[in-house]
């Protein structure tokens, strides 16, 4: 079923398609290093990374934006 | 910093490419204006990346209108919810370089003449990325694009990039701002502030794309901070009139360390790259930076 005028109800449905397929490198977060600078949360452009830094890799398309704002280097890009 | 909200309202699974400048962009101003925020787009990369039917990455309310006419849906979203007594809604319309500077320029002309309590911001990738790396009157010189490609006879765009935030300016409104994503506390304040101003207010955001300039996906940010450091992007803002640099450089770099890394600067001679070295200067000089 197709709406009128093709309105969207559902706020945020674009979650039901998991980019996390698209990955080659994977972004593996080393806490133990992590300085708490948001960086890698502020700058992902899939909204992939929470408050306390956890990776969601099933939006997450490795684009390594994370890795290479990482001043602490606490972020490595691994091969899928 | 840049406060980090409990949910985003940009949602994930969107379709924008790995590394896309755009969805940062949109996902930094949607968290700083809140829920209380109707959204405008353009056509452009991010309707389309955001909107495949029947989903939706927008967690606001948004309307998705042709290429010319977001500044006048916006004014139109903004006058009904005027006269419903709605002031407390923000009204944010967004457009890429070439539904701004180009195809919807009439129509936001318009918005900001007649004053519409809106905030409209540019994501400026400098060409039209969604439909093949199109050049547009914001690609820069030199840039080489599908329609201005770089070979034996051409170097690429032979026009400098037209100076939209100063028409914006020209206009008259108490608002004009540049930004640029790999600035994060900059833009945001700035998107606060234009939210906050009573009447309309633009702001231009220059926004590297990956795909259409040619680097790597992780250094989308890097080539902000580059344009930004060697001067060929200038962060200001004027304010009822008022004009103020936001962020100035330590120390200019060289304009050849942003260009380097870009497959569509890659091709310029030595010459060229002097004339845009030139351009930048006299830019730099004009806005005292």
């Amino acid at each position: 079923m197709v709406n009128i005028g093709c309105v969207i109800t559902t706020p945020g449905s674009s979650k039901n398609n998991k980019t996390g397929s698209w990955r080659t490198f994977k972004p593996i977060l080393d806490k133990e290093k992590c300085i708490d600078c948001d960086n890698c949360i502020v700058f992902c452009p899939d909204s992939s990374v929470n408050k306390q830094h956890d990776i969601d890799y099933d939006y997450c398309k490795g684009c390594g934006i994370c890795a290479h704002e990482c001043p602490s280097d606490a972020i490595e890009m691994v091969k899928e | 910093m840049v406060d980090i909200p409990d949910k985003n309202l940009l949602a994930p699974g969107h379709r924008g490419c790995a590394g896309c400048g755009a969805s940062i962009a949109v996902k930094l101003a949607l968290n700083a204006l809140g829920e209380n925020t109707v959204a405008i787009s353009a056509t452009g990369c991010l309707e389309v990346m955001t909107t495949p039917y029947p989903e939706t990455a927008w967690e606001v309310p948004f309307i998705h209108v042709a290429f010319e006419n977001s500044g006048a849906v916006a004014s139109g979203v903004e006058s009904a919810l005027r006269i419903q007594g709605k002031d407390d809604v923000n009204v944010v319309a967004f457009g890429g370089d070439g539904g701004t500077v180009d195809i919807g320029l009439q129509s936001l002309s318009g918005a900001m003449e007649r004053g519409h309590n809106m905030t409209y911001i540019c994501y400026d990738n400098e060409a039209y990325m969604n439909t093949g790396i199109q050049r547009s009157g914001a690609t820069p010189f030199g840039a080489t694009t599908t329609t201005s490609p770089m070979g034996s006879a051409s170097f690429g765009e032979d026009k400098p990039k037209k100076n939209m935030p100063m028409i914006m300016a020209a206009h008259g409104i108490p608002y004009v701002a540049t930004a640029s994503i790999a600035y994060p506390e900059d833009f945001v304040k700035k998107v606060k502030k234009a939210a906050e101003t009573k009447g309309a207010a633009y702001i231009h955001l220059q926004q590297p794309c990956t795909t259409g300039w040619g680097f790597s996906s992780d250094r989308t940010i890097e080539m902000g901070r580059l344009a930004v450091e060697t001067g060929s992007w200038i962060l200001y803002e004027i304010e009822n009139g008022k004009f103020d640099i936001t962020y100035r450089p330590e120390e200019r770099k060289p304009v050849k360390e942003y260009l380097a890394p870009q497959k569509r600067f890659r091709h310029l001679s030595d010459e060229l790259i002097e004339k845009i070295q030139k351009y930048v200067d006299a830019e730099c000089a004009e806005l005292g930076l």
